[in-house]
C-alpha cells in the first residue's frame, strides 16, 4: 500500500529536506554572528537580479547538471558513482587533447569532437571502478574514492610534465586556439545598445548540458537499455533471472555515468578557462551527489536542483566578496543537503507520512489505516 | 642513502604514520561493527581544528586534545543517527559529514581568528612537545643502536606513543574480550547477536563512538603535534588514506599497523625526494603521492589475496517482527 501519493514524495520530501538544510544554515549564520536575512537578500542579488549574475548561475549549473546526472544515472542501477570529481578531471583533459592537438575549423565542429572526447576520456576513468564491481565486486564507492585521488595525480604530472609550455610557471596547458572558443552567453545575446551577461562565464555547453538532461530522460524512461538500468537497480537477483547482465549493467551504466561528468570538462576547460588547469573541477563532482539526491535521480530535478546549487555557488562568491561569511559557507549547505535527502532520508519522511496517514483516515474512515514502517 | 637519512626518513614516517594509524583503528572499530565510514576525514578534520582553536585560546593542549575528542564524537553521533537510529544509507551520510567539517571549520575559523581559515600558530603548552625516553641521550653514543633508540624511537610526541599502544589494545578488545566479540558478531551476524539478547543498536553506537575518539585523537594530533594549528583542508585526504589501510589491513588491527607504516613511508619518502631517480627511469612525486590508491584498488581487485569486508557491513539492521 502507497504511504504517501507519488507527487508528495517527489515533491514535499526534497522541499522538506531543504527547509532543514536552510534552517540549519541560518542557523550557523547566525551562530558566526552575521544576518541570515541580509546574506540571502545579498544572494539573491548578487545571482538573481543583475544579467551577469544569471550569467554566472547558469555556468555553474551547468557543472552541477552533468555531475548530477553522472550521479544520477549511476543511482538507477543502485551504484553510487563518488567518483565524478576525478571522471570529470580527466574529461578536461580529453576536452584539452582534443583542443590543443586536432585543428578544428570552427567552434561548433570542435565542440562536437570535444564532447565526444570529454565523454571518451570520463567514461574510460569509471571503466576500471565499474569492471572491478562487476567481475571482482570490489566496492565501487572505495575504488571510485581512490580513482578520484589517482586522477588527480596523473593530471597533476600531465600538466607539469607535458602539457606546460616551455618556462611557464603554474601548472596549465597552452590557451587553446582560437576556432575552439566557445561563444558565451554575452556573444550570444547581447545587442548593440544592450549588454547581456557582461563577463558572464556562461557559455553555450548550458545548452549541451540541457539536452544531456533530455537524452538521460530518454534513456532511462524510453528505451530498453533505461528498463534494463531501473530493473537491475529495484533487484539485481529480479533483473538477472529476466535475462538481465548484471556486469553488462553495471559496465555500461558507469560508462554513461562517466561520460557525463568527463562532459562537465566541456563547460570549465573549453567554456570558460579555455586551458587545461589544475582543480578545474572545484568540487562539482561532489555537488553532484547532493544534485542527483535533491532531484530524486530524476533529469528534470536534477535541472532544478542545479539551478539551486548554482544560485547557491554564485550567492557564495557574493557573500565572500561583500561579508565576513567565507565561501564554504556553500559547502555547508551542500553538506546539509546531503545529509537531510541522502542520509536522513527517513526522519524526513516519516513524519510527512505520518501526516499522509492521519490524513488519509480521517477520509476514510472505518478504512485500514497505513501501516507505518521504514520506507523500500 | 646514508644511515642517518635513512634514520630521518623513518623517523617521518613514523610521524606521518600517526595519524593514519588512528584514524585506520577508528575505522576498524566501526567497520567491523558493520558501520562503514568514510566519514574518517571529515571527523579527523573537525578535531583537528577543535583542537587546534581551544588549544590557542585556553593555551593548553590537553584542553584541546578533549575538544578535539568532542568535536569528532559528535560527528559520530550524527552518523549513528543517520545510519543505526534512522537506517540511512551509510555512505551518504559519511560524505555529508566530510563536508559538513570542511565547511564548519572554515567558517567558524574564520569568525573566531580572522586569520583567512586557519587558527593562530600554537606555541609552547599549546602544543605536544616531543618527549624524550629514558636513557635517550646516554645511549646516544653507543653505533647502531644509540641512533635508533634515540632518533627514531624516542622523541616522538605522546600522541604518537598512545597510537602504537592502541594497536595491541584495540587486538585484546576485538579478539580477547567478550565485548569484541559482540562488536565483530554484530558486524557479521547481527540477527544472531539479537537472537542472543544483546542490543545490535547499542552495540553499533559504542562502536561508533569508539571511532569518534580515535578520530579525534588522530585530528588533534595533526593540528598540535604534527603542526602547529590548523589549516584549512589540513587533513589533506589522509581520512581516505587510512580507509585505504584499512582495506589493505584486511580488518585487522596488526596488519593495520604494517599498512599505515608503509603508507607513512610512502609519503616520508615523496616529501623528502621530490622525482626519485632509479638511474633507468624517474618515479615522479604524483606516483608516490598516488601509490596508497593505487595499492589499495590492487587489494580490492583480488590480486593479492581477497580483501573481505565483515558481511553486513552497510546494511542496517531491522529488527525481525
Amino acid at each position: 500500500m502507497d504511504k504517501m501519493p507519488g507527487w508528495a514524495d517527489a515533491v514535499l520530501v526534497p522541499l522538506f529536506s531543504l527547509f532543514l538544510a536552510a534552517l540549519l544554515s541560518a542557523l550557523v549564520i547566525i551562530g558566526i554572528g552575521e544576518d541570515p536575512i541580509a546574506a540571502f537578500k545579498l544572494m539573491v542579488d548578487g545571482a538573481l537580479m543583475r544579467s551577469a549574475g544569471w550569467g554566472y548561475t547558469l555556468y555553474y549549473a551547468t557543472n552541477f547538471m552533468f555531475t548530477g546526472l553522472a550521479v544520477a544515472v549511476a543511482f538507477h542501477a543502485r551504484l553510487f558513482n563518488i567518483g565524478g570529481e576525478g571522471q570529470a578531471m580527466i574529461g578536461g583533459l580529453g576536452v584539452a587533447l582534443a583542443c590543443l592537438y586536432i585543428p578544428w575549423p570552427n567552434w561548433y565542429v570542435a565542440l562536437v569532437g570535444a564532447t565526444v572526447s570529454a565523454a571518451i576520456f570520463g567514461a574510460l576513468w569509471a571503466l576500471i571502478p565499474a569492471y572491478l564491481q562487476a567481475k571482482r565486486g570490489s566496492h565501487i564507492v572505495i575504488t571510485t574514492i581512490m580513482f578520484n585521488f589517482i586522477a588527480a595525480a596523473v593530471l597533476n604530472y600531465i600538466l607539469v610534465n607535458q602539457l606546460r609550455p616551455q618556462g611557464a610557471m603554474d601548472p596549465s596547458s597552452a590557451k587553446f586556439p582560437e576556432p575552439t572558443h566557445l561563444p558565451t552567453f554575452q556573444d550570444m545575446f547581447s545587442t548593440s545598445s544592450d549588454q547581456l551577461f557582461r563577463g558572464a562565464p556562461a557559455n553555450v555547453t548550458f545548452f549541451v548540458a540541457l539536452l544531456a538532461c533530455l537524452l538521460v530522460w530518454m534513456l532511462i524512461w524510453r528505451t530498453r537499455l533505461g528498463y534494463e538500468i531501473r530493473a537491475f537497480g529495484h533487484s539485481p537477483s529480479a533483473a538477472q533471472y529476466a535475462g538481465i547482465s548484471p556486469i553488462k549493467i553495471t559496465v555500461v551504466t558507469m560508462l554513461i555515468s562517466g561520460g557525463l561528468a568527463g562532459m562537465m570538462g566541456l563547460n570549465t576547460t573549453m567554456g570558460e578557462a579555455e586551458r587545461l588547469v589544475m582543480n578545474a573541477t572545484e568540487g562539482a563532482g561532489f555537488i553532484g551527489i547532493a544534485v542527483a539526491l535533491m532531484g530524486r535521480s530524476h533529469p528534470l530535478g536534477v535541472l532544478l536542483a542545479a539551478l539551486l546549487f548554482g544560485f547557491l555557488y554564485q550567492g557564495g562568491a557574493e557573500l565572500a566578496l561583500w561579508t565576513d561569511i567565507p565561501r564554504e559557507l556553500i559547502v555547508v549547505i551542500q553538506a546539509l543537503v546531503i545529509l537531510f535527502t541522502g542520509a536522513l532520508d527517513n526522519m524526513v519522511r516519516m513524519p510527512l507520512e505520518r501526516m499522509f496517514a492521519a490524513l488519509r483516515k480521517s477520509e476514510r474512515p472505518g478504512d485500514r489505516s497505513a501501516r507505518s514502517g521504514p520506507a523500500e | 642513502m646514508d644511515f642517518l637519512t635513512t634514520l630521518q626518513v623513518l623517523d617521518s614516517a613514523i610521524r606521518l604514520a600517526t595519524p593514519l594509524l588512528l584514524a585506520c583503528l577508528a575505522g576498524l572499530f566501526s567497520e567491523r561493527a558493520g558501520i562503514l565510514d568514510i566519514g574518517l576525514e571529515g571527523k579527523m578534520l573537525a578535531a583537528a581544528f577543535f583542537s587546534a582553536a581551544t588549544a590557542s585560546i585556553t593555551g593548553d593542549v590537553w584542553l584541546g586534545l578533549g575538544a578535539g575528542i568532542v568535536a569528532s564524537m559528535a560527528l559520530s553521533l550524527v552518523h549513528g543517527l543517520a545510519s543505526i537510529t534512522f537506517r540511512g544509507n551509510q555512505l551518504i551520510s559519511g560524505v555529508a559529514i566530510n563536508f559538513l567539517a570542511a565547511g564548519l571549520t572554515v567558517l567558524i575559523a574564520q569568525a573566531w581568528f580572522s586569520q583567512g581559515g586557519r587558527t593562530p600558530s600554537l606555541i609552547g603548552t599549546g602544543r605536544f612537545e616531543p618527549l624524550t625516553l629514558p636513557g635517550a641521550e646516554m645511549l646516544t653514543g653507543i653505533p647502531l643502536v644509540g641512533p635508533i633508540y634515540s632518533e627514531l624511537i624516542s622523541g616522538h610526541s605522546i600522541l604518537v606513543y598512545v597510537a602504537f599502544l592502541m594497536v595491541p589494545l584495540t587486538w585484546w578488545l576485538l579478539f580477547r574480550t567478550r565485548f569484541g566479540l559482540r562488536l565483530r558478531a554484530v558486524g557479521e551476524a547481527p540477527e544472531a547477536v539479537d537472537t542472543a539478547g544483546v542490543s545490535v543498536v547499542g552495540v553499533r553506537y559504542v562502536a561508533v563512538c569508539i571511532c569518534g575518539i580515535l578520530c579525534g585523537l588522530a585530528g588533534a594530533y595533526l593540528a598540535t603535534a604534527l603542526q602547529a594549528g590548523f589549516v584549512k583542508d589540513m587533513t589533506a585526504g589522509r581520512g581516505f588514506i587510512a580507509l585505504a589501510a584499512l582495506i589493505f589491513a584486511k580488518w585487522r588491527p596488526w596488519h593495520a599497523l604494517y599498512a599505515c607504516l608503509l603508507f607513512g613511508l610512502l609519503q616520508a619518502v615523496a616529501l623528502r625526494y621530490q622525482n626519485i631517480d632509479l638511474g633507468a627511469f624517474v618515479v615522479p612525486v604524483q606516483f608516490m603521492d598516488a601509490l596508497p590508491y593505487i595499492l589499495t584498488v590492487v587489494i580490492l581487485a583480488g590480486f593479492v589475496g581477497k580483501a573481505i569486508p565483515p558481511r553486513a557491513g552497510g546494511q542496517p539492521y531491522v529488527k525481525e517482527s
